[in-house]
């Protein structure tokens, strides 16, 4: 069993803690974490470098501003981190950053990694109208017992990969019964025990995924399922009654930690109509949608990035006319990583599908 | 008396060999079934996954890759992550019921002249009774 941090705080508060302890033991030079803005109840990422602007982070508050993948990418992608920063980001986003990582887009070097086993976020509109500080007394109570809540992001709801694979150290949070007054730090990696030394706490051993976190589990899976089956994207007649109203604003790509690229081929003016489409395809097809392209936006989206899709939900959380992306990404996801056996975010050294090839496999492909 | 269906097909071959492969086949006047498009590509690994969505969606009844055998690639492995991209597609065609058996990988050598006719005439004729394909002609995508 795994080594852990008691502490006699909630979690997050317990969490702030250990937080503090760090940068004033200078252990670590900063700390990235959600921080609230002002007290309007926005949030955002924010690397924080000294103890008094602590006082106003927010490290395991249930919002999602930006994918902290996408984030400490932005941080990191130029030049590695030179002084040790301590990173508080879900489970999802840890997935996400770690895909950046694959695709040289961030560095890992001196950063130490912490993520909470995660009972989901609110919707990102419920920032600002006050709805999720409502929300966060039945909130906590749902976490405890390990039940969904209602509120927060469908994605979320239907996550069944809640637990940090890869993380130095894990916050025990959803589905511990024990998180109003006191919380653990699970110490996962030689370096999450390395940083926890000195830090207020009793050690104890705990595990990671008790039995009580079952039926968390099997409720997420059951309403995965569920939610998969109420999408509407089988053949053309689906798909284009899910995405006709899409607006082409390509938000969902943008708010997309996968989708990295620094100029996509969907946002160039390679698809845009030209003058000679404009005489030809009206021709052939009997009219012309525009904009063009919309399905074949997604379609070709979801050729790059699918695969490597962690769940996080940005992209439905986003769309301003509520086209669930997410819930499509990620049913396609599912399937496409079953057929490369691959894990997003499960191990920063396993290569992209796209990117590697084995010689003895997918045998039938080519020979008809 | 309905006319028959003439699909339109694209293939995109591989320049070292498919290509090639192509050429013998014409050269030997072996009967080729006049439905498809040949693009010329140097590497059957340089058909990324939106060139077949184009093809179809801007009006393609079925799309044929052509490349080297494993083993034979020209540049050692490119065929290699041709496959692992026609796997990937073909399955995302396959999860949103798009009628997958419309895009086709083919090994095809620049010796294989008669694999070369075989192919694209049971490809058109195969495409030919499934009927024009759902995304084409339809104005909305």
């Amino acid at each position: 069993m795994p080594k852990a941090l008691k502490m006699d705080v909630e979690a997050s508060q317990g969490v702030k803690n250990f937080l503090k302890h760090l940068l004033e033991s200078g252990k670590v030079k900063g700390v990235f974490a959600l921080k609230k803005m002002n007290d309007s109840g926005a949030v955002s990422y924010s690397l924080i470098t000294s103890v008094e602007e602590l006082a106003s982070a927010e490290p395991l508050m249930p919002l999602m501003p930006e994918n902290a993948g996408q984030a400490l990418s932005r941080l990191t992608v130029k030049e590695a981190l030179k002084e040790p920063v301590a990173a508080v980001l879900r489970p999802c986003e840890l997935r996400a950053f770690t895909e950046l990582v694959k695709r040289v887009q961030g560095s890992e070097d001196n950063l130490l990694l912490i993520s909470p086993i995660c009972a989901g976020v609110f919707p990102l509109s419920s920032a600002t109208d006050g709805s999720w500080e409502k929300q966060m007394a039945s909130y906590a109570e749902s976490s405890r017992e390990g039940k969904i809540h209602p509120g927060v992001r469908k994605m979320c709801q239907a996550c069944t990969s809640f637990i940090p694979g890869r993380a130095d150290i894990t916050v025990a949070f959803a589905g511990r019964k024990d998180t109003g007054s006191s919380c653990h730090l699970i110490l996962d990696t030689p370096r999450g025990e390395e940083f926890a030394q000195g830090a207020p706490g009793t050690p104890e051993t705990v595990e990671k995924e008790p039995a009580e976190l079952a039926p968390l589990r099997e409720a997420r899976a059951a309403r995965r399922s569920e939610v998969f089956k109420e999408i509407d994207v089988q053949g053309q007649k689906g798909l284009i009654k899910t995405f006709a109203p899409c607006l082409g604003c390509h938000g969902c790509m943008h708010v997309c930690p996968i989708c990295h690229c620094v100029l996509c081929v969907f946002d160039s003016k390679m698809y845009e109509l030209q003058p000679w489409s404009i005489e030809s395809e009206p021709e052939s097809k009997g009219g012309i949608r525009v904009p063009s392209g919309t399905l074949f936006f997604h379609l070709g989206r979801m050729a790059h990035m699918a695969v490597s899709c962690v769940n996080c939900g940005m992209c439905s959380d986003v769309c301003p006319v509520n086209i669930p992306v997410s819930e499509v990404f990620s049913m396609v996801g599912d399937q496409l990583q079953k057929v490369f056996e691959y894990v997003p975010g499960r191990d920063v050294e396993e290569s992209v599908p796209s990117g590697t090839y084995k010689e003895d496999e997918f045998a039938g492909i080519g020979e008809q | 008396m309905t006319q028959e269906f003439k699909p339109n097909l694209v293939g995109y071959l591989c320049n070292w060999c498919s290509y090639a492969g192509a050429d013998l086949a014409g050269a030997t006047k072996l009967e080729i079934k006049p439905t498809l498009s040949v693009v010329r590509v140097m590497c059957s690994s340089r058909v990324n996954s939106n060139l077949v969505l184009t093809a179809l969606a801007w009006g393609a009844d079925g799309v044929l890759i052509a490349g080297c055998h494993p083993g034979d690639c020209h540049y050692e492995q490119g065929n290699y992550y041709a496959r692992r991209r026609f796997a990937l597609l073909k399955k995302i065609l396959e999860s949103l019921d798009l009628e997958a058996d419309r895009i086709q990988l083919s090994w095809i050598s620049a010796a294989e002249g008669k694999r070369y006719a075989d192919i694209v005439n049971d490809f058109a004729e195969k495409i030919s009774r499934r009927g024009p394909s759902p995304l084409r002609n339809h104005s909305k995508i």
